[in-house]
């Protein structure tokens, strides 16, 4: 008995495995076909053929799915699916055509971050992609977008220089904070609610920090406040005290700091080791790993700037999105949205996203670019955006859009000053 | 502002000469070093968070665990990846070993994840008030052992019929041998305990500077480095040069900034080198890897 029933399950999964090598191979070939298409002379075409209306369309994600910022790339992926669920729910874009969204991992290193994005253009014929966290691997991949005319729409990673580039046209746009201008918060912060003039910079040696000290230099002078001194460390020291002491002799009254969890937790305990009670106003690096576990009680001495808050969220699509949370990851409440601002940011750019590829009928990557200065108003879960987008500003969010938070038994709350 | 980068520099440095001893142990007795040493001391503390924290184990038992296992896979090491290669004269064990250091430290990636993990602990949460500066306990610890290490290593060498056996191992083998002393399993011995060291020193940098796959690559060659500097000689001269090379390093960032620490630090390994080729304390014999 127990050998025929085997023997009937072996041969439902012949004919099972029968059946993937068919699809896969009727698969293969309306790939090929999708490539004859896309590559050919007009893409307008596509959206005309009957055989390819109900195709998904197909996005891409390069970001931190494993490594010390693994958190960003799993709270990216869950604001990215959740918009796009509710997208397909309701017809999906271009009259019926489903998003589909393609993940690569970028392991926070520049070299991998370049190679997924070409493989998902080249290979996956993405028609747009998200990026992640780290800002050295936004900017590296840059240069591939323009080559190969694929917009991109960062959610996370801050630098200047990812939106204010050198490409012309531009093709990189972003639903999520911009370091000057975050530099610009942070100081404005420092001077109006801390009253402190003098600051210290704590910052990571990296592009990511050079692009904030670029901005903290430029803006210091307009708040009229004095640059004591800029400190830089690498991910991997372990007490960087001598450091932070040249900021106290300095006479430092507040720290801003710009650095992801990790180095910034080792900062924090340097700063428990001089024993020195200054106020840390970070950028938002920490909120992408597991600060407090890796700062300890430190932790709850620094503020954070965010993009969004999921404490205090009322409306229609706040709660939406949080009942999609709570239904697909477990999430009980507030409290516990790992790295909120992933989450907040991806979930508008999809919508974005899917309403550009709307705008533009098509997806030829310089008219999908030109349809996002043409956007309709679109009541978002940060704000409601009308024409995020101009040829001088491909940055959807401004200074008025950030918040304060800071870290309170393991979860990041509204800063209640 | 002196004192903190004194007692800074003296906290890290110790850790950099725990780890040294481990290359100086096996290279006095033959002639051979284990380069995968800083893998060892991820291998100490990713074992040690792993057994304490995620299964719970108490530490009291985790550490004493954590130095056995660690001391069974430097045998193995010895066994499998330096004698083979070592054969001869050949200096083949070099690469070898630092191909390991690669294959653990990737391992470790697959079976402890890429992510940095904190390591809670008290002896790393408040710290005590030295002469004005702040230190967490964990820290006063280290030079502690350290020194405590290089006494033990001294006496053991010195005054011991074990240790006799390794001296004379590390003059000749073959005499060695005709003498009767089992000279496999003496050198199995050092790479044994120097990989314990290793161990020893992850799990007390554990609680400071987090848990992480590649927490050891950069600790295990600053220690090759110290081993340079203090001669290969005897475990004083790496223990002091292990300081030396900490202080250097916490004066260069306290004073020019961080950027300019490795510069300095690494710098001033070259400038000894120039001005003492074989090291603070070494003898001008020593043949140098």
């Amino acid at each position: 008995m127990a050998q025929n029933s085997l023997k009937r399950m072996l041969f439902k999964r012949r004919q099972v495995l029968r059946g993937v090598t068919g699809l896969s191979a009727a698969l293969l070939t309306s790939k090929l076909a999708g490539c004859a298409t896309t590559s050919g002379t007009a893409p307008a075409a596509e959206g005309d053929e009957p055989a390819s209306s109900s195709d998904p369309i197909k996005l891409g994600l390069v970001a931190a799915i494993t490594g010390p910022s693994a958190v960003s790339g799993e709270s990216i992926t869950r604001g990215l699916t959740i918009a796009l669920e509710k997208i397909n729910a309701s017809g999906g874009v271009m009259g019926g055509r489903p998003l589909e969204l393609v993940i690569r991992d970028d392991e926070s290193t520049p070299a991998k971050g370049v190679a997924a994005a070409r493989e998902l253009i080249e290979q996956e014929n993405v028609a747009l992609v998200f990026g992640g966290l780290d800002s050295p691997v936004s900017l590296a991949m840059l240069p591939v977008f323009h080559e190969l005319e694929v917009p991109y729409m960062g959610v996370w990673a801050a630098a200047t220089g990812i939106t204010r580039n050198e490409f012309d046209p531009n093709f990189a746009f972003r639903v999520s904070a911009n370091d000057n201008i975050v530099d610009s918060y942070l100081l404005r912060y420092a001077k109006q609610e801390l009253g402190a003039t003098k600051v210290g910079l704590v910052l990571i040696n990296n592009p990511w920090g050079e692009s904030n000290q670029a901005g903290f230099e430029e803006w210091a002078p307009k708040y009229d406040m004095d640059i004591v001194g800029i400190e830089k460390f690498n991910d991997g020291d372990t007490d960087i005290s001598p450091q932070l002491g040249r900021l106290q002799e300095g006479g430092a009254e507040v720290l801003l700091m710009v650095a992801n969890a990790a180095p910034s937790a080792v900062a924090m305990k340097s700063l428990v080791r001089l024993g020195w009670e200054v106020p840390v106003v970070s950028h938002w690096g920490p909120t992408g790993g597991r600060f407090p576990e890796l700062a300890g009680p430190a932790a709850a001495r620094v503020v954070f700037m965010q993009t969004y808050s999921f404490f205090d969220a009322e409306g229609e699509r706040p709660e939406a999105l949080m009942s999609k949370l709570q239904e697909k990851y477990d999430v009980k409440g507030p409290e516990d949205v790992i790295a909120p601002v992933g989450t907040a940011n991806a979930y508008d750019a999809m919508n974005l996203v899917a309403l550009a590829i709307d705008t533009a009928e098509s997806l030829d990557g310089p008219t999908l670019r030109d349809s996002f200065y043409d956007l309709p108003p679109y009541e978002g879960l940060i704000k409601t955006y009308d024409q995020p987008f101009s040829a001088d500003n491909h940055d959807a969010l401004s200074e008025d859009d950030y918040i304060l938070v800071q870290w309170e038994d393991n979860k990041l709350v509204p800063f209640k000053g | 502002m002196w004192s903190q980068l004194i007692l800074s520099g003296i906290a890290v440095g110790s850790l950099y000469g725990l780890v040294a001893l481990g290359f100086q142990l096996t290279y006095a007795v033959s002639k051979t070093m284990n380069f995968s040493q800083g893998a060892s001391v991820m291998v100490g503390a990713v074992l040690c968070y792993s057994l304490n924290i995620t299964l719970g184990v108490p530490a009291g038992l985790a550490v004493p665990i954590t130095l056995v296992v660690a001391f069974g896979l430097g045998l193995l090491i010895e066994r499998f990846v330096v004698r083979p290669f070592s054969d001869g004269g050949s200096n083949s064990w070099l690469l070898t070993t630092i191909a390991l250091g690669i294959i653990l430290e990737n391992l470790a990636m697959l079976i402890f994840g890429k992510e940095t993990r904190g390591y809670p602990s008290t002896w790393a949460e408040t710290p005590v008030q030295l002469l004005g500066f702040g230190v967490f306990p964990v820290e006063l610890l280290i030079p502690v052992v350290g020194l405590a290490v290089a006494i033990a290593l001294r006496i053991l060498f010195t005054q011991t019929l074990l240790g006799k056996a390794l001296q004379a191992v590390s003059e000749s083998h073959d005499t060695a041998r005709l003498m009767g002393i089992p000279v496999e399993r003496m050198i199995s011995l050092t790479f044994g305990m120097s990989t314990a060291l290793a161990a020893l020193a992850g799990m007390l940098i554990a609680p400071v500077s987090n848990v992480s796959a590649t927490m050891g690559t950069l600790l295990g060659l600053k220690a090759f480095a110290t081993a340079i500097i203090g001669g290969l000689a005897n475990p004083w001269g790496v223990m002091l040069a292990g300081i030396l090379y900490g202080l250097v390093e916490s004066t260069a960032a306290g004073l020019l900034g961080g950027s300019y620490r490795e510069i300095i630090g690494f710098a001033v390994v070259i400038l000894m080198l120039a001005i003492r080729p074989y090291g603070l304390f070494g003898q001008a014999q020593v043949k140098k890897v």
